[in-house]
């Protein structure tokens, strides 16, 4: 077996949508064995969303699935039953780590919560992920990406004073709760490894997003401080240049500011009408006539330029900015693609797609070659003959609904 | 109680900004030692504030996440002050070296022969002129783990090219996909969810490789370019165009995946919103019983999922005439009690005073010799039997010289007299920086 990063730790991934499943495919993809536990007949309901390959619904074509589930396997296992009970127990036997983000409650009423699971592993590592926690007044809520951003995240903030908050892109915030529960997973299995203890975690979303990096922490942490509420302005920061600003074929994003000044001074080509040093008091930022004046002559600057000319000049001069690139733009950029980064995986259904690669890489330690998410049920010979059933034992767990 | 997870580690910290100080903060939560290198000589714009030494003149004019420091003063030191700092430094030790002299750079090795990880987010031109590399470290200490998280990763036409997150998620299609789709990207503001997936996987790569370093004893270059760490997130935009060609446009608060109603609508009072999703026929159900049952919502336009899809720009036009007559946490609880997924859009007041919050103890008590007193947000997670704390509150720069060179360097007092001579050790930025 070659010597991978995580090729000594065996995952049970109860996981299904976008938080607990991206928990788990940064084990599988360095490494480790993750076996995906699904419900027969349907599976993780994942696999109904869009995107599908070629637009065709089919529980093999989700572009959403196939990208959060590769180099795991999947075996069906029916929990509401005693006997998928019982063979999960077994199955637990063997692992370090189990991960499930049902509602708070449901691995109780599964006979399967984790006093009695470390019961049957007493260093096991348990990760649970629920909406608000596991205890708490909103415990049994529901939400959705957009409501975890909005409650734990700092929505309030983002857009334009007159009309609503945004939220950001896609699945974001569940895509970042569950990187966040995987570096917890991995660290508490070193105490696991280490101390010979088990324990169990439990991800809020929305606490993931009130102790994130993504302002949160840095706004509220200002209110304490000062009493005042992070506004909702467009752009970087009040001042200029700042934001998303359009140029002669589309826009580029700039931070600047009194902090900064220098390099946006630089960038411009240090013109003389720049030098004086209004530019530079403690409220030229925040002055309206001043800001009017320096864009009659940055937005044409702007104009006349590509956004890949504006990005070149700007880290000539150490800007902080980037392009606006859409997927397309993203898929055909030269530095991504000379860097290797996309990675084809040949599957059944859709042949071979590009996917994107893994977040890091590593000098010293193979990382594994990609398998393709699995198939419903995939691995359930597999998995289960090593725990001893027949073919004709898997034919009549079949026959009685347990897998 | 057990130990701390990472108790043992020692994790030394160069980095700067939000990506990289994320995770070393992930790290020292779980116990590690992690001993940020700073230098009294420069100033590392965004990572102990904007300025140096802001006035209270500008700093009034500032937004709270940047000015917001103790009453909006700036204080003796405003770099021990500043939230932008405060917020991801609990439980580190600061302390202070010049690296731009060869001396500095013989401190940096003897800590480094006494470490197991060592983290840097620069622009990788800045650690190659400090002559800061993998081979360097290997030599030194032959199973060290280096982590390096630039903006664009260590090879490449964008290798030395600076970015923050909201910059790295332009180049990889994030702010394209969010917005107001009838306004302009000028009308975004920017996040951070680069920083945010940076820090947490980075956390994640440290902890991976030292669990390999301990079964194998191989040291590691772990080399992650944010914004290749960030693509995942962006996963099925991605998956669409190498599946379909199809360039995803922006869909505000709406659900890629067809839950509809989804958006976010005006409550009673001054600036209050609440958060709505709908992706069943049961939870449609639902919102039409707590409107009690109008009867625009029974007309075959929003008669199902597809229908309400379609027809969404007038579905929020009538619902934002109902959800105006109530609070947004009023609505939120009459909501959720029929099953609806609902929830206000939370201001820090909002958080402070939320009850599911102070259930949990999500705040945080601290004092700050410089600060002051005040609550602090919490941890990302949970463990069992481990408590998560302020071990320690927000490093002040150099608090910890005296312990890092005296008690992890064993560096004499008479040493320890000359390096502050020398300009290595101290509390104060140079008097010439702003």
């Amino acid at each position: 077996m070659p010597d991978e990063l995580l090729s000594d730790v065996k995952v049970l991934d109860l996981t299904h949508y976008i938080a607990g499943p991206y928990c788990t495919k940064l084990f599988a993809d360095y490494g480790a064995d993750v076996i995906k536990i699904e419900r027969p007949g349907t599976g993780d309901p994942a696999r109904q969303l869009s995107p599908f390959f070629k637009d065709e619904p089919h529980p093999e074509k989700s572009g959403l699935f196939l990208h959060l589930n590769t180099n795991k396997r999947s075996i069906t296992l029916n929990l509401k039953t005693d006997t998928g009970q019982e063979i999960f127990k077994e199955l637990v036997k063997e692992a370090d780590i189990v991960v499930e983000n049902f509602r708070p409650g449901v691995m109780a009423n599964f006979g399967l919560d984790f006093p009695v699971l470390k019961g049957i592993k007493p260093d096991l590592v348990m990760t649970s992920i629920s909406n608000f926690g596991q205890n708490g007044p909103y415990r049994d809520y529901k939400a959705s990406e957009l409501i975890l951003y909005g409650m734990g995240g700092e929505m309030y903030s983002v857009g334009v004073p007159e009309r609503h908050p945004l939220k950001q892109g896609g699945n974001v915030v569940q895509y970042e709760a569950g990187a966040a529960a995987a570096a917890a997973t991995m660290g508490v299995l070193f105490s696991s490894r280490l101390q010979g203890i088990g324990q169990h975690v439990d991800v809020s979303i929305m606490e993931t997003q009130l102790a994130g990096v993504d302002r949160r922490h840095a706004t509220l942490l200002a209110y304490q401080y000062c009493g005042d509420i992070q506004p909702r302005i467009a752009g970087w920061m009040p001042g200029y240049p700042s934001g998303a600003i359009p140029c002669a074929d589309g826009y580029v994003e700039i931070a600047a500011g009194a902090a900064l000044w220098d390099r946006v001074v630089k960038m411009l080509g240090e013109p003389e009408f720049l030098k004086d040093p209004k530019w530079t008091t403690p409220t030229a930022q925040t002055d309206p006539a001043l800001k009017e004046e320096f864009e009659t002559f940055f937005i044409p600057w702007m104009m006349e330029r590509t956004k890949a000319e504006v990005w070149q000049a700007g880290q000539a001069a150490r800007v902080f900015c980037g392009p606006l690139f859409t997927s397309e733009d993203l898929l055909h950029d030269q530095h991504f693609n000379e860097r290797g980064f996309w990675e084809e995986i040949e599957h059944p259904e859709t042949g071979k797609v590009k996917y994107p690669g893994r977040p890091f890489k590593l000098s010293n330690a193979p990382t594994p070659p990609r398998r393709p998410a699995p198939s419903l049920g995939q691995h359930n010979e597999e998995v289960f003959s090593d725990l001893g059933y027949s073919s004709e034992e898997l034919v009549k767990l079949r026959d009685r609904g347990v897998i | 109680m057990s130990k701390l997870p990472l108790e043992g580690i020692r994790i030394v910290d160069i980095t700067v900004v939000w990506a990289g100080t994320f995770a070393t903060q992930v790290m020292a939560d779980l116990g590690a030692e992690v001993i940020k290198v700073e230098n009294i000589h420069i100033w590392q714009t965004l990572t102990r504030g904007m300025q140096a030494r802001p006035s209270k003149e500008l700093i009034s004019t500032q937004v709270p996440m940047v000015g917001g420091y103790p009453d909006r003063e700036p204080g003796d030191r405003p770099w021990n002050r500043s939230p932008l700092h405060n917020s991801l430094y609990r439980n580190k030790l600061s302390v202070t070296v010049d690296l731009r002299i060869p001396k500095g750079m013989e401190i940096l090795k003897r800590l480094i022969q006494k470490s197991d990880v060592i983290y840097e987010n620069n622009v990788p031109e800045t650690m190659e002129k400090l002559g800061i590399t993998y081979d360097w470290l290997k030599e030194i200490k032959e199973d060290i783990i280096f982590i390096r998280v630039p903006a664009y990763g260590l090879s490449g036409p964008y290798k030395n090219y600076r970015a923050l997150g909201v910059h790295l998620e332009s180049v990889i299609g994030h702010n394209v996909v969010r917005g107001y789709p009838d306004m302009d990207p000028s009308s975004n503001s920017a996040v951070y969810m680069g920083d945010y997936v940076a820090g947490v996987q980075g956390a994640f790569a440290v902890m991976a490789v030292l669990h390999y370093r301990n079964r194998t004893g191989k040291g590691q270059l772990v080399e992650m370019a944010q914004a290749e760490g960030a693509m995942p997130m962006l996963g099925e935009m991605i998956m669409d165009y190498t599946m379909n060609n199809r360039v995803q446009g922006t869909l505000g608060n709406r659900d890629m995946h067809g839950a509809a109603p989804c958006g976010c609508y005006r409550c009673k009072g001054e600036d209050r919103w609440i958060n709505i999703t709908v992706s069943s026929d049961e939870e449609w159900r639902g919102l039409c019983k707590v409107m009690g049952n109008p009867s625009w919502a029974q007309e075959e336009r929003f008669s199902d999922q597809l229908n309400r899809a379609k027809n969404q720009d007038e579905l929020d036009a009538l619902l934002e005439k109902w959800t105006i007559n109530y609070d947004s946490y009023e609505l939120m609880h009459l909501l959720q009690k029929e099953g609806v997924p609902a929830g206000p859009v939370m201001t820090a007041p909002d958080c402070f005073n939320d009850p599911h919050l102070k259930e949990r103890g999500f705040f945080h008590r601290v004092s700050h010799p410089e600060a002051g007193t005040h609550l602090y947000p919490g941890f990302l997670f949970r463990i069992s039997d481990i408590p998560m704390e302020y071990r320690k509150p927000p490093c002040r720069m150099g608090e910890h010289n005296e312990y890092v060179y005296k008690e992890v360097l064993e560096v004499s007092n008479e040493e320890y007299t000359q390096l502050e001579a020398e300009g290595h050790i101290g509390m104060d930025f140079d008097p010439h920086i702003r």
